[in-house]
């Protein structure tokens, strides 16, 4: 039993950062119905721009003074970074493409993925970065459950992220246009939003939030690595599939699920560790075989999936 | 300087204080605790020097510069065009079909080792093309039927010492099926859906590739694999006998791709030009209406995904005999990006096309060796680039008929 509980707080550790990579997917797609393959470069960066601010906090003596404030300006300074990154991202490869073929927009989407890739490895190089350790040692044990200090970081910033971006999307104006133009872009236009701007900040939202949890994982894995995107990308994605394309509270829930499956499956299934990455893809295809329209999707037409 | 380019080159200007905002902190901030605002200059530079050429070019041509150069352009390519359209086929494809088999008497090694990987790539092109370009189906996940094949002859090879001619048709066999069993479960789903099914598909043969130590041997991959042989008639003592030779050499190796790819042409070419090929242009156009008109879509659907694999399989088999070694690095979802880019750059549909892709991407880059670095760089910018100026390929494919829309 304590077992499993341990296995149930990774899980949920780690389904909280897919969650928030998924969240990024989830409203893009919503809004411009593509699937940004870039978003996973996205979190990268986010990542790589963690370590790069900490490790320069850190020389001046700052992480070990102040460790929280230290953090909270990396994470801050990552966050806008990602946002101004991905706002370029769709200026230019995805704006001018606006209304062309979706085979030619998702093309472009995965050029640019591979692009920003190899920009990562270039400026950065091909080795791991270490993240700076030692501000998040510790933690509390409840029994023989042990959440370490970090497991608690991320999962109080991953749900006030959450509060937040709900409170943003369902409170604020620019969250009244962003649904508004997800339901019907011809429509919200001709009642004087700006479609153009609407995107680019669900664009930038979305990778904010990436870069959070690029932050995060290299915290909890202690380094970061150019091509770290690409598959807990595809998993977010699954993730948001999976709640339902489209859908915020379903983005969140598909992420806990992916991330609890793939701890306990590799905890109790022979092998499982091996495979671990094999099962967020079979949830996938499981779930756009028997519910295409995932756990919190509405029914959409055709011409939509 | 009117109104209208003067706004470019403010948004010029805007783009590249951008781009140095987006570049800095990357090489900039520096662990030990400096800030070094130089360090990203250099790149910059780079990117504005090209950038502003690029943009002086742009200008010169909105303001006319170039309009002496227009007209003989556009007479030489009628003229190219009205003797294309004029000769008969045979008259272009027999000269190069000579040529591509004089190939290896005029080149050395190192030209013969990339023509022979271009043509590995234009079969997984045209493999692909029957997939993407003909049914419309995207498929991210192509390369895993590529490492079936080469996996098929691998095993086969090692375990059981069957010969390259008869695993060739095995391989073949291998990924249908494997196209069979990825197609059927997700055929029904269109779409972006449909590409990122293939893209977990395609992964999950990796990692199995990757993890089933005790079959594939892991990441460690496959050793000794026979290259493959025939039998030469020789005569020895007055006896008539085969002598059984292994064709190692690269020039005979050349052969047997040449051989494939030709195999390949002609096989995509004349299903294209078939009923089969007719339905899946009209479910590539509308599926809905496809069906309605009596073409068993799932069915088609099916078939093309197991065509595509087909090749796939037989450029693995012929990958994994060339090599003589195979591991699972060989089979990631960058190289399914690259051979999408081929059929996508070349245009979708056009077999002259995707070997022109097949050809930029791989002959082009050996080229620039010296920029080995930026290979996959500039590939993921020339891959967005190209969607921005000529979504349609560069040689794309003549549509069959008309379309309601284009009828002006």
């Amino acid at each position: 039993m304590d077992y499993f509980l341990q296995q149930f707080v990774n899980g949920l550790t780690l389904g909280g950062v897919y969650a928030l990579v998924a969240l990024g997917y989830t409203m893009v797609y919503g809004i411009i119905q593509l699937i940004n393959f870039a978003h996973g470069e996205i979190f990268a960066a986010g990542g790589y721009m963690g370590v790069i601010l900490l490790s320069y906090l850190a020389s001046h003596g700052l992480m070990e003074t102040h460790p929280w404030l230290g953090l909270g300006i990396a994470l801050v300074l990552s966050m806008g970074y990602c946002a101004i990154l991905a706002i370029a991202v769709e200026r230019i490869a995805y704006r001018p493409l606006r209304g062309s073929s979706r085979l030619a927009v998702l093309l472009s989407a995965l050029g640019m993925s591979i692009f920003l890739q190899n920009g990562l490895m270039l400026t950065q190089g091909v080795y791991d970065k270490a993240y700076p350790t030692g501000f998040t040692q510790g933690g509390i044990d409840f029994g023989n459950v042990h959440i370490s200090l970090m497991q608690i970081l991320i999962l109080t910033l991953t749900t006030s992220l959450l509060i937040g971006l709900n409170l943003l999307v369902f409170k604020t104006r620019i969250g009244k246009a962003m649904r508004a133009t997800a339901q019907d872009k011809v429509m919200s236009a001709l009642v004087g939003i700006n479609s153009n701007r609407v995107i680019a900040t669900t664009f930038a939202i979305g990778a904010a939030l990436a870069a959070a949890a690029g932050i995060m994982v290299g915290l909890y894995y202690g380094s970061v690595r150019y091509d770290m995107g690409f598959v807990p990308g595809i998993k977010a994605f699954a993730a948001a599939v999976l709640g339902g394309i489209g859908n915020m509270t379903g983005a969140m829930i598909g992420g806990l699920i992916i991330g609890m499956v793939e701890i306990l499956a590799a905890a109790y299934i022979p092998y499982g560790g091996e495979y671990k990455d094999v099962f967020a893809f079979i949830i996938l295809i499981l779930v756009l075989y028997f519910m295409p329209t995932g756990i919190m999707g509405e029914n959409v037409d055709d011409t939509r999936v | 300087m009117t109104h209208a380019s003067k706004k470019h080159w403010i948004f010029f200007g805007l783009a590249l204080v951008w781009f140095y905002v987006l570049l800095w902190p990357l090489l900039g901030i520096k662990a030990d605790g400096t800030l070094d605002f130089t360090a990203a200059f250099p790149v910059w530079i780079r990117v504005a020097v090209v950038g502003t050429i690029c943009m002086v070019l742009f200008t010169l041509k909105t303001m006319g510069a170039f309009r002496f150069l227009h007209g003989p352009i556009e007479s030489v390519r009628e003229n190219l065009n009205a003797t294309y359209s004029r000769t008969p086929k045979w008259m272009i494809f027999l000269p190069l079909l000579a040529l591509a088999i004089a190939y290896p008497f005029y080149t050395g090694r190192y030209a013969q080792d990339v023509m022979v990987n271009v043509l590995i790539y234009v079969c997984l092109g045209l493999g692909l093309n029957i997939v993407v370009g003909l049914a419309g189906l995207l498929d991210l996940g192509y390369i895993a039927f590529y490492g079936v094949g080469a996996y098929t002859y691998a095993l086969m090879s090692i375990h059981y010492g069957l010969s390259f001619w008869l695993c060739l048709p095995l391989a073949a066999i291998f990924a249908a099926m494997a196209g069979c069993i990825i197609g059927y479960p997700t055929l029904r789903m269109r779409g972006d859906y449909l590409a990122i099914v293939t893209l977990g598909f395609g992964e999950i043969i990796r990692i199995i590739l990757n993890n089933w130590m005790s079959l594939t041997n892991g990441p460690n991959g496959i050793l000794g694999i026979k290259a493959p042989g025939i039998y030469l008639p020789e005569i020895v003592d007055g006896s008539f006998t085969f002598e059984h030779l292994y064709m190692k050499k690269l020039g005979m190796v050349y052969y047997i791709v040449l051989g494939l790819a030709v195999f390949t042409i002609i096989a995509v070419h004349r299903l294209n030009f078939s009923r089969v090929g007719r339905a899946w242009e009209a479910i590539r156009e509308d599926e809905t209406a496809a069906e309605l008109m009596g073409v068993d879509t799932f069915r088609f659907k099916l078939l093309a995904y197991a065509m595509g694999a087909v090749f796939g399989g037989l450029a693995g088999a012929f990958f994994a005999a060339r090599m003589r070694f195979v591991s699972p690095e060989s089979f990631t979802f960058l190289e399914s990006a690259l051979v999408l880019a081929m059929v996508v750059l070349g245009g979708m549909g056009s077999i002259p096309g995707i070997i022109l892709g097949a050809l930029a991407l791989i002959a082009l880059p050996e080229l620039f060796r010296d920029f080995e670095l930026y290979r996959m760089l500039a590939f993921g910018g020339a891959m967005t680039l190209m969607m921005l100026i000529r979504p349609a390929g560069l040689i794309p494919a003549k549509r069959m008929g008309k379309r309601s829309e284009e009828e002006e």
